[in-house]
């Protein structure tokens, strides 16, 4: 593997607030064209590693790489998606989804045509000039995903996009992100606290330990894609669980 | 719809059963009409001198307006320094409040030493009152804005006039309207205090002068332009609201 298919290396992040320790020591590498999951107990601090990669957050020591350059405490560089939706209720679905174009000052009408061609695909067309309070839990995520991929669609980091959704619109969220993620050329680091929703999705899975948080196990997947339901009952898929769930 | 009709009723058959009282003590001649005319002369009277106050009635909607314009812009400009400049806020919070608590009728003949007799004062008078609600309100929609959205564009890389003009303003703008809505109701009855300390023209200074001649039938005539022209302003903002927020419509609370 040559260097230059690093994307992002996380180097021995650590971070506290005050006396709560949340990370210890994580390290963690994105390949071009992975999907990488953080599986890990609620509250061991994925979304702080999330806020430090996106540079919201500075790290008390460690370093961000993107691309071989540091990037600590520097927005603006990949695109970040919360566990919650995030849709500002204020604007129609075509506005939310082109703010990250707007920020960067794009044309108005160049946003709206650039936009417009992922609609189909995000399940979305048709409702452009909807608001986001007339719309489903499953159409925000997809919206809020769509507003992601046109921030920056080379690393995509989402923090349990799914997390909110009732059991069966998770399932096919996650059938639907497989789908399109095979078309959207994007490396995503994906943090979530389902075992299943982690091995379905990924090709390497990061297992974080409780607060003060350690990388316990990487496990690399060897499921083969395409994958769909069968997937979810196969053997290896369900030794990879086994493994899991008795390391948390 | 029908709970609107139905929340209407109410006030509806009490304000007329009010007025029928009034109007039934008026022509028993329990007092004379200087002291309390019946709401049919009053009537009368709004009608028959409508002519002569239409020129009263512009001038102390243009004081009004004005005012109330300069208002607006105003709070817009303190509320957005105080909300992005802690020290700012901090400095000019309490003299803020504490200019407040003076009695506007105090400092209103203040007012015409140092700006004369003319529109001046009374503008300043409506700023006055009418900047107070708006700022404070916008101040509110401006501090309690949904951090994970300022984070979200902060994740972007937008700078903080983005964030403004993104999440910050369109975030406040229903507790700006509600300070808006509570001002204009105020903006007429600031620019009629104005002109009733002293001046020439107006509402204000129509109604000294019915009150001097004892046409107090003219005086509640006046009130009544003042209470319309009031609800009136109130009913332009709330068209505004909804025009410029479609979005509150679908809101899930209501």
């Amino acid at each position: 593997m040559t260097k230059s298919n690093i994307l992002i290396e996380v180097i021995n992040i650590k971070k506290s607030f005050g006396s709560l320790h949340t990370l210890e020591d994580i390290s963690l590498k994105l390949e071009k064209n992975q999907f990488v999951s953080i599986l890990g107990p609620s509250g061991c601090g994925k979304s702080t590693l999330f806020d430090i990669i996106s540079g919201l957050e500075l790290p008390d020591s460690g370093k961000i790489l993107i691309n071989g350059k540091n990037y600590n405490g520097k927005t603006g560089r990949v695109s970040y998606m919360h566990q919650k939706d995030l849709m500002f209720p204020w604007n129609n679905v075509i506005n939310n989804v082109c703010l990250p174009m707007f920020i960067k000052g794009e044309n108005r009408k160049k946003s709206y045509i650039k936009a417009k061609k992922y609609f189909p695909d995000f399940g979305l067309k048709g409702f452009e000039n909807n608001y986001p309070n007339q719309l489903s839990g499953g159409m925000r995520q997809r919206a809020a995903l769509l507003r992601t991929y046109l921030f920056a669609n080379d690393i995509m980091l989402l923090d349990e996009p799914f997390g909110n959704l009732d059991a069966i619109t998770r399932r096919k969220m996650q059938l639907w992100l497989l789908g399109i993620w095979d078309r959207m050329n994007a490396s995503v680091l994906f943090v979530t606290h389902d075992i299943d929703e982690a091995i379905f999705l990924s090709d390497k899975i990061y297992l974080l330990s409780r607060r003060p948080a350690v990388v316990r196990e990487i496990f690399n997947m060897d499921i083969e894609r395409p994958r769909d339901n069968k997937t979810l009952t196969s053997m290896k898929f369900n030794k990879l669980k086994e493994k899991i769930i008795t390391l948390l | 719809m029908k709970k609107n009709i139905k929340n209407k009723f109410y006030p509806i058959i009490f304000f007329t059963a009010l007025l029928l009282i009034w109007e039934g003590i008026s022509r028993l001649k329990v007092f004379p009409p200087f002291i309390l005319p019946s709401p049919s002369s009053i009537l009368v009277s709004l009608v028959t001198n409508f002519t002569s106050m239409q020129h009263h009635v512009l001038i102390t909607l243009y004081e009004a307006i004005i005012g109330f314009i300069i208002a607006i812009l105003l709070s817009l400009t303190m509320a957005i320094a105080m909300d992005s400049i802690i020290g700012f806020k901090k400095t000019l919070y309490p003299i803020l409040i504490i200019s407040q608590t003076i009695p506007i009728i105090i400092i209103a003949p203040l007012f015409i030493i140092w700006f004369g007799y003319g529109y001046t004062p009374k503008i300043v008078i409506v700023t006055l009152i009418c900047f107070f609600p708006i700022t404070i309100s916008l101040m509110q929609g401006l501090a309690t804005v949904d951090k994970e959205l300022i984070d979200l564009l902060k994740s972007m890389g937008s700078n903080k006039i983005q964030i403004y003009k993104f999440v910050k303003m369109p975030s406040s703008m229903p507790s700006f309207f509600s300070g808006l809505k509570i001002a204009a109701t105020y903006s007429i009855m600031g620019a009629t205090i104005g002109e009733w300390v002293g001046g020439k023209n107006g509402l204000g200074v129509y109604m000294i002068r019915a009150k001097q001649s004892f046409a107090t039938d003219r005086v509640f005539a006046a009130i009544i332009i003042i209470t319309v022209l009031s609800i009136l302003l109130l009913k332009i903002i709330e068209f505004a609201e909804k025009k410029y927020m479609p979005w509150l419509k679908f809101s899930k609370e209501t």
